[in-house]
């Protein structure tokens, strides 16, 4: 079983590293993506997140599933790329970010949401002095990550419920009741939220 | 059991034009263990249930638990009162199983040990334990009210107050659902349209128009509700 960047359970040394050190890894390798420059390093950088999702044994449906909703983004901007600067800069920059992301999507894919929580609120306490309350920043996060598999099941159930009326076309009749159906799902969470005790 | 008292409690919501009254002069104690509210959709029975968590505070009257205000000591009461939704999509917080039933206890003070063992004693007793590192949207609807049910547990609260908990469960998970309420030791309050669920309850409030129109055993209380609206 799994879902876009929830916590796939297994016995990995990917699994073990800490989550403050995957998250610093994570940073440093969006900083050293700035410096691709040619496909073979590129070609180097994917080897390396496939490596790692190797070591981490995820399953590849699994990977290919987290690049998935980028696809058409990643098609555009690739042939934007190539008729402005060329192939090679659009295998450059499109390589780069699917390496990143896909590597983004390991660090879900191995750590527990609560520990990636932990780590957050760690980060965000010297903020306290500011006023900012860390647990929820931390809280935050969670939902950030929760809320991606909600509304991608309220999108379903809202497309196929237009389709079932024969709205098929209409993005209209797409929008609107996924916006309605979010902010009715995002008032009960917050009910639930102040039942299980959040603003204690 | 602790004493659940409603005193001359009115409630009523801003509707476009005006206000509709959703609960009016409703006084009531509880003490018994296990406690059923019925009454057709819009008779004030969810409002009532949400009251005893202080979700929402009445404009009139008091709701006390235990001796505490749900006007002034809402915390205090929430501490004791776990609530379930009808719908445990919108109650789950965290995205894998075992996180969600974590997430109740991480103002407990508890070591991560002390919550990995509440964790999994909650999982063990809800069947969840196969499915504790899974993400928590894909399971069954069965599955989601089982561990929506065991998050409020695992904070092992003096009172379980349920809204329409099998509503959207097929009649398997409703009587998987039933079995987990007639087994728990807490005091229960029990909002639902499923009739049977209430067989063996100690006592049973029938709502209609927003008054409390009947209050007394399962049977005469289900007639009641069945004259009132058929």
């Amino acid at each position: 079983m799994s879902a876009l960047a929830v916590y796939v359970h297994r016995d990995s040394v990917v699994h073990r590293l800490p989550a403050g050190a995957k998250l610093l890894l994570l940073v440093a390798a969006a900083v050293a993506t700035l410096r691709l420059s040619r496909p073979w390093h590129v070609a180097l950088a994917l080897a390396i997140v496939a490596l790692l999702h190797l070591a981490a044994r995820i399953p590849w449906r699994t990977a290919v599933a987290q690049v998935r909703p980028l696809v058409w983004f990643l098609g555009a901007l690739a042939a934007f790329q190539a008729v402005v600067a060329g192939w090679e800069k659009a295998v450059v920059v499109v390589g780069g970010m699917l390496a990143l992301v896909q590597l983004a999507a390991l660090v879900s894919l191995t750590t527990p949401t609560t520990a990636i929580v932990d780590v957050v609120v760690r980060c965000a306490r010297p903020l306290r002095r500011l006023g900012v309350d860390p647990e929820r920043l931390g809280l935050l996060v969670a939902l950030g990550i929760r809320s991606v598999a909600v509304v991608i099941e309220l999108a379903r159930d809202v497309r196929q419920a237009q389709l079932a009326r024969g709205a098929a076309s209409s993005p209209l009749a797409f929008i609107v009741p996924l916006v309605v159906r979010s902010l009715r799902h995002a008032d009960r969470l917050a009910d639930a939220l102040v039942a299980r005790g959040v603003d204690d | 059991m602790p004493l659940i008292e409603f005193d001359s409690v009115s409630h009523a919501y801003a509707v476009s034009g005006g206000e509709r009254t959703v609960l009016s002069d409703v006084s009531v104690s509880l003490t018994e263990h296990r406690i059923g509210v019925i009454g057709a959709n819009g008779s004030g029975k969810s409002t009532f249930a949400r009251m005893v968590n202080a979700l929402v505070v009445p404009r009139a009257g008091k709701v006390r638990v235990d001796g505490l205000d749900t006007g002034r000591e809402a915390r205090a009461i929430r501490r004791r009162v776990g609530f379930c939704f009808t719908d445990p999509d919108a109650q789950i917080v965290m995205p894998t199983v075992a996180e969600d039933v974590a997430f109740g206890l991480r103002r407990h003070r508890l070591t991560k040990q002390e919550v990995a063992a509440r964790v999994d004693a909650a999982l063990e007793a809800y069947g969840l334990q196969e499915h504790r590192d899974h993400p928590a949207h894909l399971l069954s609807g069965g599955q989601k009210q089982l561990l929506a049910l065991a998050s409020v547990l695992v904070t092992d609260p003096d009172v379980v107050v349920m809204d329409e908990p099998t509503t959207l469960l097929d009649l398997v998970n409703a009587r998987r659902v039933r079995d987990v309420v007639a087994s728990l030791r807490q005091q229960v309050i029990l909002v639902t349209h499923h009739l049977d669920l209430l067989d063996d309850f100690d006592r049973v409030l029938v709502f209609h128009d927003a008054r409390l129109r009947f209050d007394g055993s399962p049977h005469e209380a289900v007639a009641a509700y069945q004259r009132l609206v058929l």
